[in-house]
């Protein structure tokens, strides 16, 4: 089945209209010799009904949020999601639609992306948000190659403190636009400008990227590191968890040139790590080389107001290669359902988000550093998300790996991230996270560490 | 009748969702957090639940969709999207699972992953895959990512430019730029064809490569394709395939068979991912096995039955997405090729290129067509008889179109085509509504002639009217203003 | 809108007056009815040299880019900054107030190629065929 609608009247009709006997005669221009003569061998179709019982069992193979309580984190968050975001995402008249770029029939859409731009602008308190990028991984790699535009120097600087992955991708990209890319020191799983090494980098740099809470769950010092990018001539990049912001003065407050971060935690779902959503900010003055694409207010000819997507003339339709970047198709639903989330909880509701998901890790983060053998690795300022070493010979995958089943998703073992901290665990604790969740994983790690692990302190 | 901001719609003190109680011992946030600045004014909107429904659901009821009627975009593939596949991206063990959990825990979704991989890997006759680009203009940077190291490994220094035909979409020479490398234009023959003579020319020993979309913008499959790459590859470049237009070679023809080396697939075009107004989408990648060491970590492996991620790959380019790319978008296009099975898949493009074909056949009389031949998926018409006649644009008519229910197709794109009119049906769409459409097309044209006003005035039957594009840039106004307090 | 016949004019859409060894340059009524609303001007730099030919700035419409080519060589010494904030001058009055940049010429810095009014008006026409 191929969700096509042709009777054979139609193809007969049809063909007859085109002046060929059959469709085959309509791939003539492709030489037979590059024609497939044999059927894909791909799986034979399957009706609804055993493909959806199918599905269910792949899926059934999979440790998820409705089999086991997770406390990881890591950049992707087990947030609740109001039954009102998928109810509006799921309407076809979104779901369906394309790029708005015939705006007349497109107001709908428009007018949510503008909401979109508003909200993120709320939120981290900055003067011009895009209709957003693939995540914060990229967003942040378009953040520093747009710094490098701005300045004309080539040296991004970052702290080492960054997501792993998202260290990974900006690597990528600025090697691959002939860059470079140097490492700040930390001290306290904290982000450290003060050494004479980041000192004189910095001086050189188009940017300091910086992402808090950082990937440890560390609150960094924004106003000293946006001072200090500003005092060395370069922009900062800041990367922040947006529920945080619920808890946390922006970084706008500080004057970052530019604001990103992952969306997911507002609604999106964990979804093995995608699609996602990256929000990019920024001031005003870099209105005219950010990248990504931003729907703006007007009137029509009847001088009613509308929305159109505008300040074209950097996208790649018109500049090709002298854009200020190749992105096109973005995350346009997943905003739209950040954005309803967002208006759904409200900002009381926001605050009280943040505020419980503060408590219950803080709440967490007492009861774990109660079990004789396990230490805090900082004791820097933390949100929602902490590292902490358990014993020292304690394999912290075992561990992983006991706990899940019995049901628990214990966090992330740092040692292949952070071989300096080999039995480092990171837990993350969301508003999602009972007490009883967190008292349990409490008794498990501590019956772990006493009895049942291959190896104990 | 306007549709107000959500934010003018709040009162202070409304809320909607509410928040579950704090069940935990508190903590003090000023001893925790000692001077750390915490969240002052939070000026979001302050509505109740009813508010959020309704104000999304009748911003839905101002919107187009595939859903509501015929979607003509030319390279955009606006098919029909499957509910099922929604259905099935919603099932807890899919959306509810983390990318960073243990490789054991999720041996479903790992896979899913490598199962799509191999099929997409089939289908475009490559031979490895990834989904970790998040859109096809991501697909085609990470294609050029490797195209370069895989030049410089074999200490090909000097390969920095990419040759791009005239007729590319913006992101090819966009992507390019992003890596460095210079950008060739190739010019197109008069038959709409890539120019033999011109792209000899343009090939030289800092040829990285030639990236071609097949077939291309103007609906037309590059008959010299294979002559084509065996220049390139002569030259020592490499050739990349825009699968934009794959909608046209499902089961039929195989990029990889054809010579090319690399190429991308935009799942949310071909494989019937939804558009969502603008993403997400999925632009997954398939490569030869000489660009196969360089693909983005981690790779999906499967050994022995068990699934695993490896990032054991020492020359990999890197890293394109924070995890895997867009899963649940992944879960769609895998539950769409198994519907429709290998007879399916080659349906698709059996009937997209018959009601492509059957819109040139109606339309012909009326429009110019620069390439009036077999075309493939999409059809370009040419406004231009009817703005020299006339003084009617593309433009007008196709805010013309929007009076009779239908989205305008593709507007002023391929560059090559003055008042360019590109037309996917896709094989989605019954004869009806194609014959509605070609109707509406022809009235259009009668217009034209009779009373040209009409149209160049047109639309008038939509919520707005044409907007004043001019102020949206010079009085920028990109996100609300709200009272201080 | 005509042409005006005091003034030299290149392939590139721009026209050029010359009083002495001041030039004044700008774009012509047909490029700036092909761009539509002017939205933006990017100017070089006072003080910036410029061969005849070459790229020293852009005019952006809402959905167009154009590039701007000097028809002459000298060194940048005043740019029209009215302009620049409100560029609708340059659709209404391209040859007048529309003005975009003045050079201090070098010498032979006229190429003989430029064209004058009727030479370029005759260009203009036959493009449209």
């Amino acid at each position: 089945m191929s969700y096509t609608p042709h009777t054979d009247a139609d193809r007969a009709a049809m063909l007859a209209a085109v002046g060929v006997g059959s469709v085959t005669e309509l791939f003539e221009p492709i030489d037979p010799a590059l024609r497939l003569n044999r059927p894909l061998n791909v799986p034979a179709a399957l009706d609804e009904a055993s493909l959806a019982r199918e599905m269910a069992a792949l899926a059934g193979r999979n440790a998820s949020s409705s089999t086991h309580v997770s406390f990881l984190g890591a950049g992707i968050y087990d947030h609740f999601s109001p039954a009102v975001v998928d109810a509006i995402i799921s309407r076809g008249e979104f779901l369906t639609s394309y790029t708005p770029y015939q705006p007349e029939m497109s107001q709908g859409m428009l007018q949510a992306v503008y909401e979109y731009q508003s909200l993120v602008c709320a939120l981290t308190g900055m003067e011009l948000a895009n209709a957003s990028m693939y995540d914060a991984a990229t967003a942040i790699a378009e953040a520093a190659l747009m710094a490098v535009e701005a300045t004309g120097r080539k040296t991004v600087v970052v702290s080492p403190l960054l997501h792993p992955h998202y260290l990974r991708v900006l690597a990528t990209y600025v090697r691959t636009a002939g860059y470079t890319l140097v490492c700040t020191a930390e001290s306290d799983l904290r982000t450290s400008l003060v050494d004479p090494a980041t000192r004189e980098a910095l001086s050189g740099a188009a940017c300091l990227v910086l992402q808090s809470p950082n990937f440890m769950g560390i609150i960094e010092d924004l106003p000293e590191a946006i001072r200090c990018a500003r005092d060395s001539g370069a922009l900062s990049v800041v990367s922040v968890d947006p529920v945080s912001l619920g808890l946390l003065a922006p970084p706008g407050d500080f004057g970052a040139d530019v604001v990103v971060g992952e969306g997911q935690g507002l609604g999106l779902a964990q979804g093995f790590g995608g699609p996602l959503l990256g929000f990019f900010a920024c001031r005003l003055e870099h209105q005219r080389r950010f990248p990504g694409r931003i729907v703006g207010a007007t009137v029509d000819s009847e001088g009613r107001r509308g929305y159109t997507m505008t300040l074209r003339t950097r996208e790649q339709d018109i500049r090709r290669e002298r854009a200020t970047s190749n992105i096109c198709t973005n995350e346009a639903l997943c905003a739209l359902a950040a954005s309803v989330h967002l208006c759904a909880i409200g900002p009381q509701g926001l605050r009280e988000m943040a505020d419980l998901c503060f408590q219950k890790a803080h709440y967490a983060h007492r009861m774990l550093c109660a079990i004789p053998g396990i230490r805090p690795a900082s004791l820097s300022p933390f949100f929602d998300e902490f590292a902490l070493l358990l014993p020292d010979g304690a394999d912290v995958v075992d561990l992983i790996d006991t706990l899940l089943n019995d049901g628990v998703i214990a966090g992330l073992a740092l040692a292949p991230y952070r071989p300096d901290l080999p039995t480092g665990l990171l837990i993350a604790v969301t508003e999602n996270r009972t007490r009883q969740d967190i008292d349990q994983l409490a008794s498990a790690v501590a019956e772990y560490l006493t009895g049942r692990g291959p190896t104990h302190g | 009748m306007g549709e107000p901001l959500i934010i003018d719609k709040g009162r202070t003190g409304r809320r909607g969702v509410l928040m579950p109680a704090c069940d935990v011992p508190r903590t003090s946030v000023q001893e925790a957090l000692p001077g750390v600045a915490l969240r002052g004014r939070l000026p979001l909107p302050e509505v109740s639940e009813l508010d959020t429904i309704r104000h999304f659901t009748r911003l839905s009821q101002r919107n187009h969709a595939i859903d509501l009627g015929f979607y003509p975009l030319g390279s955009c593939t606006m098919k029909y999207n499957p509910r099922a596949n929604e259905r099935a991206a919603r099932l807890p063990g899919f959306a509810g699972i983390h990318p960073m959990q243990p490789a054991a825990s999720v041996q479903g979704a790992l896979q899913l992953l490598f199962d799509l991989q191999s099929w997409l890997a089939e289908i475009s006759g490559m031979d490895a895959a990834t989904v970790q680009p998040a859109a096809g203009a991501h697909g085609e940077l990470l294609s050029l990512m490797m195209v370069h190291d895989y030049h410089r490994q074999r200490g090909d220094m000097q390969r920095d430019v990419v040759l791009i035909p005239d007729s590319a979409h913006g992101t090819n020479p966009a992507s390019a730029a992003r890596c460095g490398l210079r950008v060739q234009p190739v010019p197109s023959g008069p038959d709409g064809l890539t120019d033999m003579a011109a792209l000899n020319r343009a090939l030289s020993d800092r040829t990285a490569a030639l990236m071609l979309t097949n077939p291309n913008t103007l609906g037309l499959f590059e008959t010299n394709i294979g002559e084509i790459c065996d220049l390139v590859h002569g030259a020592g470049g490499l050739v990349y395939c825009d699968g934009a237009n794959m909608n046209a070679l499902l089961g039929v023809a195989r990029p990889g068979d054809m010579g090319f080396d690399v190429m991308h697939f935009n799942l949310h075009k071909t494989f019937s991912t939804p558009h969502g107004g603008g993403g997400p989408g999925c632009g997954a990648i398939g490569v030869k096995a000489m660009l196969e060491p360089f693909l983005p970590v981690p790779v999906v492996t499967c050994i022995d039955g068990v699934y695993a991620l490896d990032v054991d790959r020492p020359h990999s380019v890197g890293q394109v997405h924070s995890f895997y790319g867009a899963f649940l978008i992944a879960v769609r296009a895998y539950n769409y090729i198994r519907s429709l099975g290998p007879d399916g898949l080659r349906e698709v493009a059996e009937y997209a290129v018959l009601n492509a074909n059957y819109v040139r056949s109606r339309l012909r009389s009326a429009f110019d067509i620069p390439h009036d031949r077999t075309c493939m998926h999409e059809v370009v018409l040419s406004a231009a008889r009817q703005k020299s006649r006339n003084g009617v644009r593309a433009m007008d008519i196709s805010k013309r179109l929007m009076d009779y229910g239908f989205h305008p197709p593709t507007n002023y794109f391929p560059l090559i085509v003055p008042e360019a009119l590109m037309i996917e049906p896709t094989e989605s769409e019954s004869k009806e509504t194609l014959d509605a459409f070609c109707d509406a097309m022809l009235e259009i044209a009668r217009d034209c002639e009779a009373t040209p006003d009409i149209v160049r005035s047109a639309p008038h039957g939509t919520v707005v009217s044409r907007l004043d594009e001019t102020a949206a840039v010079k009085r920028l106004d990109v996100r609300w203003e709200t009272k201080s307090g | 809108m005509e042409n005006p016949t005091g003034l030299l004019y290149a392939r590139t859409h721009e026209w050029v007056s010359l009083i002495g060894d001041i030039a004044t340059i700008g774009i012509t009524d047909h490029a700036q009815c092909e761009l539509g609303d002017i939205v933006f001007l990017e100017l070089p730099a006072v003080g910036k040299a410029l061969g005849s030919g070459e790229m020293l700035g852009t005019v952006e419409s809402v959905k167009a880019v154009s590039d701007l080519y000097s028809p002459v060589a000298g060194v940048v010494i005043e740019i029209n900054t009215d302009a620049a904030s409100a560029t609708e001058v340059v659709n209404t009055d391209p040859y007048g107030a529309g003005w975009l940049v003045r050079v201090k010429l070098d010498a032979d810095g006229v190429p003989a190629d430029l064209l004058d009014a009727s030479a370029y008006t005759m260009l203009v026409e036959e493009s449209a065929h």
